[in-house]
């Protein structure tokens, strides 16, 4: 049951976008900041394979420049 | 409630990251951040101010069930806007320390005995009953904080001034913010600030005097870099005795030698003057010209008494005082270059230029602190840059509620919560409002703190009481006042938390709540009252400090004078205290008011803050179409001439180095409760001296080695820290006194500034020996 935070960094001009883009992904919560252009992401998957297909999810997303991790927990 | 382990570690994770953008963006905000709470679980948010710094962040706490389990920032703060420092993120883990004292404990043959809290409270007022009749009311005293709550403070001094009769009241704000009072009231005429923290935001210079604000005020610090990020121009200026993390984030560091800060002020003046960057419109409308005594002496005597006397005189006096006082002259003293002197002045010259000064410790643990805080305000003055957003000068405050608790509400042995012992009229209202006889309020101050421990020390005070400070930690000269403590026929009652030195010396401990565990108000720097509500229940017979005064004055017999229900008690001593300052000048914000918002400045006058007091555009109480410094007669503000005099004790050949002292990032004061949370202390668990390497080379001495410390008063040995995290110039050691494993207030000297008689804990003089 993975957990991860990451503050989400949007291509530019694309915040409101990438706020969309991760609602509409499951186990995924976003929390913009008021004033940056960075989001924090909380990811909270029930297991390595749900995971891993966020992961690639994660990846496709147009709106998503990059991702930096600053937590981490799987059990086990 | 319950909040699952796995609610646990989401809330873990958000934590995260909001700490790495907040180090990656200063200022940054989350305000939406309250719309995870319905995913991460059953915990209620409520808000409090921080009880560490003077800075007066706004937190959310987390509790589920009776316990305190995560803190965020409150983003509805102006304060700190959703931001905290690692000892405000892990604030709630201070309640939870394994030796936490619950219950009440009373010496019984040299040991600290388990005893019921019904029977201490009734040997506290016995004893202090007992040791009134045997040796007269000036023979007991109280000893408080700039941590206590307002409410604390208040009712300490309805009982020692209103009721008990003795001015034996004073708190450990005298050792940190004595002289920003004094400088206050000597420039003004009123104290603290002018400004407040939105001035922050817009300036385009900060001039930080002493003061190292990247660890002591790391939320203000934060805000001054977000403005320089956004705005590109915006300089940090960081006007220092050793470099320290200001200093590596500011884009000037400029190095003086100890003390002779009093002639680069005066230097700034000259340069100003020599310059014509005077603001003629201001000065001659708004300031006068006055002297002072000098050679006015260091009080390392028992019984020192000094009062000044202000005389006025002329700008061509003014002048004629400067002329001392060139850069080339001041440079031979000051080790500050003649070009960086004028640099300085050209910054608070520019009339393009908003400037703000910023000091704390540096400036008021000084034997010439109120000095040295008059000259910052000549500067100010001489430009007309005051009392206006971004241009002013700003003291800042090193505990929670030094401001709210001892400066407001008056805990100090001269002082009444409006007015002076000393004058009729404050006398008189206390004695309405306390419902006392006007006669029993004294109208001579006793003790200031370093005199109050002598007189423990000769018997002249018996009995004393302590809460919420450790003094056994921080009183300079320490080996004194310690034996002063333990002598034969004193009474000590300590109110604690944790076990510490002071507890040690006690014959009597009683259990205290915790800030969130009873409600109460704390007022910050900028004049911002702020209220919490009890969040959590107390544990064992832990009892508020304000209750505790409460409970042990009824047992004397003052049961009319405080008669508040435990239920309501807070609220009545607030309505009660604010009829003190029903005034537009210092008009206090309605309970209603503070328990809804994140804190009010006052003056609070029809239902609005006052930013920037004395001038009329924003103040109500100032008349006129622009500035009006109503604290004085003249209705001006006061230049001081103020000459540069040396330390009580400099370096000589046999203790060739200053001893500078103070606090780190990561530890609140002594320690006491930050080093009971496991991530602070791992950060830093020991204390140690910085030396210079070319000092350390010189001696043998190597990172992590061993040096014992010694000064005339005594001796501490611990580990060397080299270019490490500050860095003294050669000549000088720093330590932080968080550690009470190594008490290095046995080395330093009692010397203190003869007007505000705060203690100088940045110079004295020792020696460096390798073991």
């Amino acid at each position: 049951m993975p957990v991860f935070s990451y503050l989400a960094y949007p291509v530019p001009g694309a915040k409101k976008e990438l706020i969309n883009d991760l609602a509409a992904l499951d186990y995924c919560e976003a929390t913009p900041a008021d004033n940056q252009e960075i989001l924090i992401l909380v990811t909270d998957t029930p297991d390595e394979n749900k995971e891993k297909e966020l992961q690639k999810k994660l990846k496709n997303l147009k709106s998503l420049e990059s991702l930096g991790m600053t937590f981490g927990h799987t059990d086990g | 409630m319950e909040i699952s382990r796995r609610q646990f570690i989401k809330s873990a994770a958000i934590q995260s990251a909001v700490t790495a953008a907040a180090v990656l963006f200063p200022g940054i905000s989350f305000g939406a951040w309250k719309m995870l709470d319905p995913s991460s679980g059953s915990i209620e948010w409520k808000k409090t101010p921080c009880r560490f710094c003077g800075t007066g962040c706004g937190l959310l706490v987390g509790v589920s069930g009776d316990r305190a389990v995560a803190v965020k920032g409150d983003p509805n703060c102006t304060v700190n806007k959703g931001l905290c420092c690692v000892k405000g993120y892990h604030s709630v883990q201070i309640l939870y320390g394994k030796d936490r004292i619950t219950q009440a404990l009373v010496r019984k043959n040299g040991k600290l005995v388990e005893t019921p809290l019904a029977e201490a409270l009734d040997l506290v007022a016995s004893k202090m009953q007992e040791t009134i009749k045997s040796h007269g009311k000036d023979s007991v005293a109280m000893y408080g904080s700039g941590q206590w709550s307002i409410a604390d403070g208040y009712v300490a001094s309805k009982l020692f001034k209103g009721c008990i009769g003795t001015n034996n009241l004073e708190a450990n704000a005298r050792l940190c913010m004595a002289s920003a009072v004094t400088g206050f009231m000597t420039s003004f005429g009123l104290d603290e600030p002018m400004g407040s923290y939105d001035d922050i935001d817009h300036a385009d210079v900060f001039i930080m005097w002493g003061n190292n604000m990247a660890e002591m005020h790391p939320v203000l610090f934060s805000r001054m870099l977000a403005n320089r990020k956004s705005k590109g121009h915006v300089k940090i200026i960081d006007f220092a005795t050793r470099t320290t993390r200001t200093s590596q984030a500011a884009d000037r560091s400029i190095l003086f030698n100890p003390q002779t800060d009093l002639a680069v002020a005066n230097a700034i003046c000259y340069e100003i003057i020599r310059n014509d960057w005077v603001n003629w419109d201001f000065v001659n409308k708004h300031v006068s010209f006055h002297k002072g005594k000098t050679n006015i002496g260091y009080g390392t005597e028992d019984h020192f008494k000094f009062k000044d006397k202000a005389e006025t005189v002329s700008l061509e006096e003014y002048k004629e005082f400067l002329a001392d006082y060139t850069p080339e002259n001041v440079e031979k003293i000051s080790g500050v270059s003649a070009k960086d002197i004028r640099y300085l002045a050209s910054l608070y010259g520019d009339p393009d230029k908003k400037v703000v000064s910023y000091w704390c410790m540096g400036m008021n643990q000084h034997t010439r602190g109120t000095w040295i805080n008059n000259l910052v305000y000549n500067c100010h003055l001489l430009v007309g840059k005051i009392s206006q957003p971004s241009n002013g000068p700003f003291s800042l405050t090193g505990q929670p509620s030094a401001c709210g608790t001892v400066r407001e509400v008056g805990t100090l042995t001269h002082k009444l919560p409006h007015g002076v012992v000393m004058k009729e009229g404050a006398r008189k209202m206390a004695a309405k409002i306390w419902d006392v006889p006007v006669e029993n309020i004294d109208p001579k101050p006793t003790y200031h703190t370093v005199e109050m421990f002598r007189a423990l020390d000769r018997g002249d005070i018996r009995f004393m009481w302590v809460q919420v400070t450790n003094p056994m930690v921080t009183m300079p000269n320490l080996n004194r006042y310690r034996d002063g403590a333990e002598k034969d026929g004193r009474f000590m009652v300590v109110s604690e938390i944790y076990p510490t030195p002071t507890y040690d010396v006690a014959d009597v401990v009683l259990p205290s709540a915790l800030w969130i565990e009873r409600e109460g108000f704390f007022g910050n720097s900028e004049r911002r009252t702020q209220h919490n509500d009890q969040i959590i229940p107390m544990p064992g017979d832990c009892m508020s400090n304000t209750w505790q005064i409460i409970e042990v004055a009824r047992r004397m017999g003052f049961e009319k004078q405080f008669s508040w229900s435990e239920e309501t008690y807070i609220e009545d001593i607030w309505n009660e205290y604010i009829q003190f300052h029903d005034s537009p000048k210092h008009r206090m914000a309605p309970f209603k008011v503070l328990k809804a918002r994140s804190g009010a400045v006052w003056p609070f006058v029809d239902g609005l803050e006052t930013k920037w007091r004395y001038n009329a555009k924003y103040d109500p109480a100032a008349k006129g179409d622009d500035f009006h410094f109503y604290g004085k007669p003249d209705n001006r503000a006061w230049i001081w001439l103020r000459p540069y005099e040396p330390a009580a004790e400099s370096p000589d050949s046999e203790y060739p180095f200053w001893l500078n002292t103070g606090r780190i990032l990561e530890h609140w004061h002594t320690g006491s409760m930050t080093r009971r949370v496991p991530i602070l202390h791992k950060a830093a668990p020991e204390s140690y001296v910085e030396i210079n390497p070319d000092d350390a080379n010189r001696l043998g001495i190597v990172s992590g080695g061993k040096v014992k410390i010694s000064s005339r008063r005594g001796s501490v040995v611990m580990k060397a820290s080299i270019n490490g995290r500050g860095r003294p110039p050669q000549g000088m050691v720093f330590v932080p006194f968080f550690d009470e494993s190594y008490l290095i207030n046995e080395v330093t000297l009692d010397a203190f500034c003869p007007i505000s008689k705060q203690p100088d804990y940045k110079k004295c003089a020792v020696k460096l020996e390798r073991v």
